[in-house]
């Protein structure tokens, strides 16, 4: 069940995920959660603390108390930035003092629409016809794509670290850190 | 009630100028602008937990501020081109408690004797603005010494034949080399060249009552979660220990008041978006480069060359690809440099001459690793080759890197203004940075540039390229390479020296007419070395607010 996207927004964010990073031997998007990622990330502010920051300053994973999972709260400014780059400036003055902001949600919601509901379905050159008809669409996309793999999981994304796991990095190492030798030799 | 001192901003500057001063028993209020991630208010002897590997906060969403939303400025290459080419991300040093403390690698160098007399020792340059510095290197060498002690810096004297003399050792030994760092110094020392350990602002030995480093890897652009390193924590709270320092976060100094040549304090926004006034006794302004001239800007301080000669560092960007795996994520990002560069040998001479410069100088030469997943995964193109390309990693964790932080030149022309249209999120206008490199920063940068790609040639580097920042042409906007230039280290914009005619601060960073307002950050830099300028600019600091208690 998707945070903010509609269930077919989500098949089609699946599936355009998925042919910006194609499995091969290793998991792809699909795999890897990233429309999860992207969808926590749009939907952000149905968290409370909203889901922007991860805590600090350890995951568990190496060690110490857990608490990438407490996100930070926001401050009024830190959550009026937010609010505008996800939702977009919406006429409010408050979010205009340097003109009109259109949101990513706005963004995803047209850009999804343009791919089509059928898109899950079309073959993979079809698929890039789509996504090559709004390179600025796809391009956005991309980025998200790349943080949800290779982001920390707490962010919705990176499922199981795969993303981590497939380029041999270890991630966040704190507390536990590396030795010199780790660091000065090959 | 009036305190003794306001200090406009937290970073190095600010919270050095507190500690001295309320070691000297003064009452002192610190603003700053940015959200405080570092100490605990109620308990400073508590260090904050909000530090953390986390690529995608730090690097991605902006968590030590400035957002460009919140806080945009504005860029243009010269008057030519309107209001402004750019609006967003500029020279984003961070703006939190701290400031640009907690997110750098802590590279921490002195400058060099000749750096204070560059006119003298080297002569003019047609279209810059080259002058002696009022303080020379040996009367700052004891506060170099102590701001070392203060942060914490670790390093090994005499490794490097260039550097300027010392009155004694590093107050910690130097960490470990990264292993890209060991042969890429092998190659350097090969070709001639001097590498040493770069000093660092990150404990290599427990100091201060803080960890040594465990070479975690996240080092530039995060916050240290184990709090290893010094830069300005020390400082900080030792200040607020004293109970003679309040520290108030997210609070935007919006106006600095002058009555009759002296002044009296500042305005300033809260938190709850109200505007009252604390009145001081002393104002320090340690804002930055960018935001200290904002300020006496917005404040109609009228001195013509507030904001003039904003200097960066030109930075020479040499990658090369090596055939094998570099871990460069491992360790404190750069664990060495070079300065040959920055002592012009016979063939910078001769580039010089030939292309009708007295002379040039290049910069420090960092010797570093490649990037972090997520800025890796952008670079590469989507589709099939993605999952490839990141496992055999060429542009991270097969790529090892040069920068070298080029000298700048000072210019008029190159300034800090008040953009006529962007504001801020409080309703004030933003800065407005108009800046063209000097012919010098681009001849220098092609002469040095070849010669660092053949190090990397040596290492076993299969693919080299040479990039700069900003872009040597100034006219590709695509990509990461533009004309806005890339580097942290901004600096000048309030120039220090003895004729109120040709500089704005006094010979103690004090304004000329305003004696109880001083400056202790790096807009009072007379050229811009090539040095990163942290340390120096503490070292100022330090002179200066020992001035004023005096």
């Amino acid at each position: 069940m998707a945070v903010w996207l509609t269930d077919d927004e989500y098949e089609i964010l699946v599936a355009a995920c998925e042919r910006l990073i194609p499995e091969d031997e290793d998991p792809g998007a699909r795999v890897g959660g990233v429309a999860d990622y992207i969808d926590m990330m749009l939907g952000a502010f149905s968290f409370d603390p909203p889901r922007i920051w991860a805590g600090g300053p350890f995951s568990g994973r190496h060690g110490g108390t857990a608490g990438f999972a407490n996100f930070h709260t926001l401050t009024e400014l830190d959550e009026l930035a937010w609010r505008t780059r996800i939702e977009g400036s919406e006429g409010r003055p408050e979010r205009e003092y340097n003109g009109p902001v259109i949101g990513l949600q706005q963004r995803y919601r047209e850009g999804l629409a343009a791919l089509g509901p059928d898109f899950p379905s079309l073959s993979p050159s079809e698929q890039d016809e789509r996504l090559d008809a709004d390179p600025e669409f796809t391009d956005l996309l991309y980025e998200h794509a790349c943080e949800g793999l290779y982001a920390a999981p707490e962010y919705g994304g990176n499922r199981d670290m795969v993303g981590w796991h497939n380029i041999g990095f270890e991630g966040d190492v704190q507390p536990r850190g590396f030795t010199d030798e780790q660091v000065s030799q090959p | 009630m009036t305190v003794d001192a306001v200090i406009v901003g937290s970073g190095p500057g600010g919270c050095t100028a507190a500690d001295v001063l309320t070691a000297a028993g003064w009452s002192v209020v610190v603003f700053e602008k940015g959200r405080n991630h570092l100490i605990d208010l109620d308990d400073p002897t508590r260090l904050r937990g909000d530090y953390s590997n986390d690529e995608l906060k730090f690097m991605h969403r902006h968590f030590l501020g400035p957002d460009p939303l919140l806080e945009p400025r504005t860029f243009r290459i010269s008057t030519n081109d309107g209001e402004h080419l750019h609006v967003g991300s500029l020279h984003p040093v961070p703006s939190t408690v701290g400031g640009g403390g907690p997110h750098a690698d802590g590279k921490l160098p002195r400058f060099r004797e000749e750096d204070f007399h560059l006119l003298s020792a080297r002569g003019p340059i047609e279209g810059a603005q080259i002058d002696d510095w009022p303080v020379q290197y040996d009367e700052l060498e004891p506060y170099y010494a102590e701001a070392e002690r203060l942060i914490g810096v670790a390093g090994e004297a005499g490794s490097n034949p260039f550097e300027a003399w010392r009155s004694g050792p590093y107050p910690m030994p130097p960490g470990a080399p990264m292993y890209g760092a060991v042969l890429s110094t092998a190659s350097a020392e090969k070709l001639g060249y001097h590498p040493y350990p770069g000093p660092t602002g990150a404990n290599s030995v427990p100091y201060g009552g803080r960890p040594a480093c465990n070479n975690c890897g996240h080092c530039g652009f995060f916050g240290c979660p184990i709090h290893a390193k010094g830069d300005p924590v020390a400082p900080l709270q030792r200040a607020l220990l004293t109970g003679r320092a309040e520290l108030r976060p997210e609070t935007f100094v919006s106006r600095l008041n002058v009555v009759d040549g002296r002044a009296t304090g500042v305005d300033f926004v809260g938190p709850d978006g109200r505007v009252r006034t604390e009145a001081a006794r002393y104002v320090i302004l340690a804002g930055g480069a960018i935001e200290t001239p904002r300020l006496m800007l917005l404040s109609g301080l009228d001195h013509p060359l507030i904001g003039r000669r904003y200097m960066v560092h030109f930075q020479t960007l040499v990658a090369g690809i090596l055939p094998f795996r570099l871990h460069g994520h491992r360790g404190r990002a750069v664990t060495h440099l070079h300065d040959d560069h920055i002592v012009p040998d016979q063939a910078a001479m001769d580039a010089a001459k030939e292309a009708g410069l007295p002379w040039i100088r290049g910069g420090l030469v960092e010797h570093g690793g490649g990037g972090m997943p997520i800025m890796e995964a952008k670079l590469y193109p989507r589709g099939r080759a993605h999952k490839k390309l990141m496992r055999s990693s060429p542009l991270r964790d097969r790529m090892w890197t040069f920068t070298m932080q080029g000298e700048d030149l000072p210019q008029a022309t190159n300034r800090v203004d008040l953009d006529p249209s962007i504001r801020d999120v409080r309703g004030f206008p933003v800065a407005r940075l108009t800046y063209r490199p000097h012919r010098h920063e681009q001849v220098a940068a092609q002469h040095f540039g070849p010669r660092l790609a053949a190090i990397l040639e040596d290492m076993g580097s299969t693919w080299t390229r040479v990039s700069t920042s900003p872009d040597i042409d100034l006219s590709d906007y695509s990509g990461y390479v533009s004309p806005v230039p890339a580097s942290h280290h901004v600096m000048g914009t309030a120039r220090m020296g003895d004729d109120p005619a040709t500089s704005v601060l006094d010979p103690h960073c004090r304004y000329h007419g305003i004696d109880n307002l001083a400056v202790c950050d790096s807009s009072p830099f007379v050229t811009s070395a090539g040095y990163g300028p942290t340390l120096t600019l503490v070292a100022l600091a330090l002179r200066t607010a020992r001035s004023l208690v005096s």
